[in-house]
Formats: C-alpha cells, sequence, structure tokens
C-alpha cells in the first residue's frame, strides 16, 4: 500500500467548493459529460448505430426493386418508385433511431447508474435528458443522412440548398416528438424488456400505415386516414416534396381525406406534437428525477 | 456531523424504518451494525437524498437533506451497495465523468484521479474496461468515486462484501486514513468483525430503529459478566436444550441463558465470574447431564447484539435469507 499525501485525503472545507462557478458552467459540464458517455458507448458497440443504417437500407434497395414496375399513375407526377420511397425510408431512419432513445435511460434506471447521477451535486438533472436528447439527436441525423448520400448514389435524387434545410427541419422536429415520447416510456415503463416490447410493436405498423411506402389515394379509405393522421406522414410529405424540387412552404404536400395540407402546416403539426409530448412527460420526469 | 432524526419510512406495508435516530460525531468513524432488513440500506439511501423519508428530520454538516439536498450532495460521498457502473468505460473514463458531475476543473481532475489510482493501488487496471474488473477492483473504483471531490463525509453501504482479503485490507486502510484526516465515515455491515476492527462507535439496528449506541468498547463492557457456551453434546436438538436451559437458569450466578441455533443448539450463558462455572458442572451432573465442551470469554459485539435483540446476528441473517424479495428490492432501488 502506498502512503497517501495528507493533501489527497483532506476534505474540502465548506465553501471552498465550486459556489463561484456560473449555472451555465456547470449545466454545460455535467450536460457534455453525459452525451460524452454516450457516445463512448456506441463509439465501443456500435452494432445499434450499423443496423440503424442497414435496416433502413435494406428496405430502400428490397423495396425499390419490388415496385420498380409499379403501374402507371400510382404515384403522382411519373414519379420512379425509388425516388418516392427515399423520402419515406429516411423518415422511417430517424424516427426508428428516435423511438431507442428511452434505452439508455431504462438501463440507467435498471441497473443503478441513474442512483449514481442522482447521489451527484447536478446544478440541474434536466441534464441527464438533455443528453439523452442531443445523442439520439445527432445520432439519428446522422443515419439519416447516411441513407440520403446511399439513396443519391441509386439514382434517387438529392434536395438541393433551402430542400436540404428543410430535410433537415423537419427531422429535427420528429425525432425531438419521438424521442420525448421514447424518453417518458422509459420512465413510466417498469424495465426493458417493456420499452424494447413497445419498441418493436409500434415500428413497423407505423411505417406501413404512413405514406412512406405508398401513396393515399393507393389505400382502402380506412388506411388512408389512418396514414393522413399518422406523424410519420406529415414528416414524409414535407421531405417528399424537396425531393422533387418544390419546396415552397405554402405549397399543398398532402392530399388528406379531411382537407389540403401545405408543407408549413406539416411542419407546425409535427412542432406541436413535440412540443405537446415534452409538456406531457415533464410531470414525469419531474417525479422519477426529484 | 450527521442527524437523523425519527425516521421513518415504509414501502406499502413493509416498514424499513420505525423512528430511526442517529447522531455521528464529526471526524469519527461510524459503524451500523445490523442484519439484512434491519433498515441500514434504507437509512443511507435517506442520508445519501437518495430517498424522501415518510417522516423526520436529516442534517448533515449543518445542512437540512430534505430542504438543500444539493449542498449536501456536494459535500457528501456515497459508495452504494450495488455496485453501478458502466461496463464498457474504463475506470479513469468512469472517474472523469463522475469529476464531472461534481464540476470539477479538468486539471484539478486530471490531479485527483492520478492520487487515488495510487491510493487505491488500481494502476494496472485503471485503463481496461470495468467490466473486466474484479468485485475488488469494482469496489476501489467506487470508493474512488466517493472520494473524487473530498468529501467531508463518506457513505459507505456494506463496503466489503463478498471481497477478497486484500481488497478488504485496502479500504479499511483507506477508511482509517480517511478519518484521521478528519473525514466522517458511516459504514453498514452486518459482519462483526468489521465493525469491531474498525467503528470508532458503533449503533446496533433492528427493526428500523437503534437498540444500542456507543463505541464498541463501552458496549462490551456495559453488558458485563463472563460468556459460557455450553454443550451438553456436539449437536443437541431442541428438547434437549430446553431442558438444559430449565436446569441452568436455577443456578445462582446465571444472568441469562440463550439457546444458540445457529450454533447446533449450544447454550450461551451470562455468569457473575469463574466461581459460578464450578457450580454449572455440579448442577449439570447432578441432573445426570453430561459437558460436551464449556467455552468461556469476554463479551463480544454479538453479545451485545444478543442482549439487545434476544437473538444472534446469525440467527437473524438465517431467518431473513429465505425470506428475501429481489424483485421488491430491485423496485425499491429503482426510479
Amino acid at each position: 500500500m502506498t502512503s497517501a499525501s495528507p493533501l489527497t485525503l483532506n476534505a474540502t472545507l465548506p465553501d471552498q467548493g465550486p459556489a463561484q462557478r456560473s449555472a451555465f458552467a456547470d449545466l454545460s459540464q455535467e450536460t457534455l459529460a453525459l452525451t460524452r458517455r454516450l457516445f463512448l458507448q456506441l463509439a465501443r458497440r456500435p452494432s445499434t448505430l450499423v443496423a440503424g443504417v442497414l435496416q433502413p437500407l435494406i428496405w430502400l434497395v428490397l423495396f425499390g426493386a419490388l415496385f420498380a414496375k409499379a403501374p402507371e399513375g400510382l404515384l403522382p407526377d411519373g414519379m420512379s418508385y425509388g425516388r418516392f420511397l427515399g423520402a419515406g425510408v429516411i423518415v422511417f431512419t430517424a424516427f426508428s433511431a428516435a423511438l431507442n432513445a428511452g434505452l439508455p435511460v431504462m438501463f440507467d434506471r435498471e441497473f443503478g447508474f441513474l442512483n449514481r447521477l442522482l447521489v451527484a451535486p447536478l446544478r440541474s438533472r434536466s441534464s441527464i435528458v438533455l443528453a439523452s436528447v442531443l445523442y439520439i439527436t445527432s445520432l439519428s441525423l446522422v443515419q439519416s443522412l447516411a441513407i440520403m448520400v446511399t439513396a443519391s448514389l441509386l439514382g434517387y435524387g438529392w434536395p438541393g440548398g433551402a430542400g436540404l434545410l428543410l430535410v433537415l427541419v423537419t427531422l429535427l422536429l420528429l425525432v425531438f416528438a419521438v424521442t420525448a415520447l421514447s424518453l417518458g416510456l422509459a420512465f413510466t415503463l417498469p424495465g426493458h424488456i417493456e420499452l424494447i416490447a413497445v419498441i418493436f410493436v409500434a415500428n413497423l405498423p407505423l411505417l406501413f400505415a404512413s405514406t412512406a411506402l405508398a401513396p393515399i389515394s393507393f389505400m382502402p379509405t380506412w388506411l388512408g386516414w389512418l396514414a393522413a393522421l399518422n406523424p410519420l406522414t406529415f414528416a414524409i410529405e414535407p421531405i417528399r416534396a424537396a425531393y422533387a424540387g418544390s419546396f415552397s412552404l405554402q405549397a399543398v404536400v398532402l392530399e388528406a381525406p379531411y382537407g389540403d395540407l401545405t408543407g408549413l402546416a406539416c411542419l407546425a403539426i409535427l412542432a406541436a406534437l413535440a412540443i405537446g409530448l415534452f409538456l406531457l412527460i415533464r410531470p414525469v420526469l419531474d417525479r422519477k428525477l426529484s | 456531523m450527521i442527524h437523523l432524526d425519527q425516521i421513518s419510512k415504509a414501502y406499502g406495508p413493509v416498514v424499513a424504518l420505525d423512528g430511526l435516530s442517529l447522531h455521528v460525531p464529526a471526524g469519527s468513524l461510524y459503524g451500523l451494525l445490523g442484519p439484512n432488513g434491519a433498515g441500514k440500506t434504507t437509512a443511507l439511501r435517506i442520508l445519501c437524498t437518495l430517498l424522501a423519508p415518510d417522516a423526520g428530520g436529516v442534517r448533515v454538516a449543518g445542512i437540512d437533506a430534505l430542504q438543500q439536498p444539493r449542498q449536501v450532495r456536494e459535500r457528501l460521498g456515497y459508495v452504494a451497495q450495488e455496485v453501478a457502473i458502466d461496463k464498457i468505460l474504463t475506470g479513469r473514463e468512469m472517474l472523469r465523468l463522475q469529476g464531472a458531475l461534481y464540476h470539477l476543473a479538468a486539471p484539478h481532475l486530471r490531479q485527483r484521479i492520478d492520487d487515488l489510482i495510487q491510493l487505491l493501488g488500481m494502476g494496472g487496471w485503471i485503463d481496461r474496461r470495468c467490466g473486466t474488473y474484479s468485485g475488488g477492483m469494482r469496489r476501489r473504483l467506487d470508493l474512488a468515486s466517493g472520494l473524487l471531490h473530498q468529501p467531508s463525509v463518506l457513505v459507505l453501504d456494506e463496503p466489503t462484501v463478498g471481497l477478497d482479503i486484500e481488497s478488504r485490507g485496502v479500504i479499511w486502510q483507506v477508511l482509517r486514513q480517511l478519518r484521521d484526516a478528519g473525514t466522517t465515515v458511516l459504514l453498514s455491515s452486518h459482519y462483526l468483525e468489521e465493525i469491531d476492527a474498525l467503528a470508532d462507535r458503533l449503533a446496533i439496528l433492528d427493526g428500523g430503529r437503534v437498540i444500542a449506541e456507543g463505541s464498541p468498547s463501552e458496549l462490551k463492557r456495559a453488558l458485563g459478566g463472563d460468556r459460557v457456551t455450553l454443550r451438553v453434546r456436539e449437536f443437541s436438538d431442541e428438547s434437549e436444550s430446553a431442558r438444559v436451559q430449565q436446569v441452568l437458569q436455577g443456578c445462582p450466578g446465571v444472568r441469562q441463558v440463550v439457546v444458540n441455533r445457529a450454533q447446533g443448539h449450544s447454550l450461551n450463558l451470562v455468569v457473575d465470574g469463574e466461581a459460578v462455572i464450578e457450580q454449572l458442572r455440579r448442577q449439570l451432573s447432578e441432573a445426570k447431564l453430561s459437558v460436551f465442551s464449556l467455552s468461556q470469554s469476554r463479551p463480544s459485539l454479538d453479545d451485545v447484539y444478543l442482549q439487545a435483540t434476544g437473538r444472534t446476528l446469525m440467527d437473524a441473517e438465517l431467518e431473513v435469507v429465505g425470506n428475501r424479495d429481489p424483485k421488491a428490492e430491485r423496485k425499491q432501488a429503482m426510479r
């Protein structure tokens, strides 16, 4: 055993502590450290990242091939099916990634790591939530961008300039909304098995009941209604419009059974959903983190 | 330094703490002794602001932990029973994360981590992933995390359970050094020897309340008398022991006779001095009972526990072992 210098063991004197630091400095320090942890986990266990890109890629290639000979007139403006599918798969990528946002939090709850965080004098415990949001937002955007690049290599186009901005804003809004939902579930469900079950059950039906794979005009009425109410659709259609080169926010992008929606309306709905969900889960977070 | 005042806490119908009061003087190494289920972990969780009591007050270093939990967290290091570590991070990365959560500045933190690695003998392991650590190395890492911000109060929940002897030695020595340097250390344990060897003072917990409090020597001296462990056969059954108990209870100079189920129904006696023992032998032969073994000792902490609860710590431990509900325990710990 090495003997320690007395300095090592002396307790800090009261008030010699970090009291004089600003709240912002503390908050960013703890948020960055927690985010860094999530990225370290990802770097050493990249399978989620790889699977998150691979799965939509398979969709893109397989579905693209399956419907390559889709009948004329199925898609508006003589669009090729690959082009049509691209927007759907991009949104699905971001959606699936964001849906997993709650998993690291759930594991931390179950295995007691959260308690370690709660014993620390965090300036604000919202840094725990903030770190998750930062992590999952960048992860899902990176995955979506990987899909966009692949789609463009397959000849399905690329949204130029303002179109790209519109794509990113749309994805961000969707990711925020889904992340809020997933974090809310992570703090209410009893364990990771239940959370994974919910993710599993929610994932594919939401994809099929949206305009990712086929336009509303192709669907039976009841499915058309579901698709027109599905949040994924509100993200898919503005992106599809951006890919088509017409990214005027005033242009109608979705002809829903209940009326026409412009790109701006779709974005407004997504924003309202994101805000609504964050307000909804706030009491849950407050209670669990108090 | 630490004041728990009339703390009560129930998990549904299960009462974990029942008016627990505890006062830990500054700069002492204080032991919390009791069997599993006595409420030790719950008390420490409340002290560390992880859990709110149903009733009662908590003060640490003069600060009300229920009103100003953050100020308490800054001054307190907590080494939990279940070591929650991120297996995929290295020890150094864990400590860096921990340091950031306590808002330590980078150069200071680096120095601090280096010092602690040396102090705890973790040099060969600190840059490996925590998932590869042995139980002892994990516990050392946890201790390092708890000490990173130089807390004036260090709280440890059963820090040496299931550890190898070397790690236990390291932890004991560090706890003593901390106490000598002025840190208040509170540790729980269900190992009598550990508390006896380490603690300046201790409280014995049973059924969610303190049933005895003092320094180990004080408590033992207060009991007085000599301890006698007596067997009429190597392993007696319950009825035979009960019969012997009845015979011995009548002897003058015998203060107490308890049947120790954990030791093959041997009889634990408290007697007033040497002379009584001869008297005992005579009494037994009159009742046509032989003596298989008879040993004598000064009172131990186990006797203190026995005196206070009417059962040995080992017995109490055995009693709860089958009744533990890992699922419920996990739920209590989970947010």
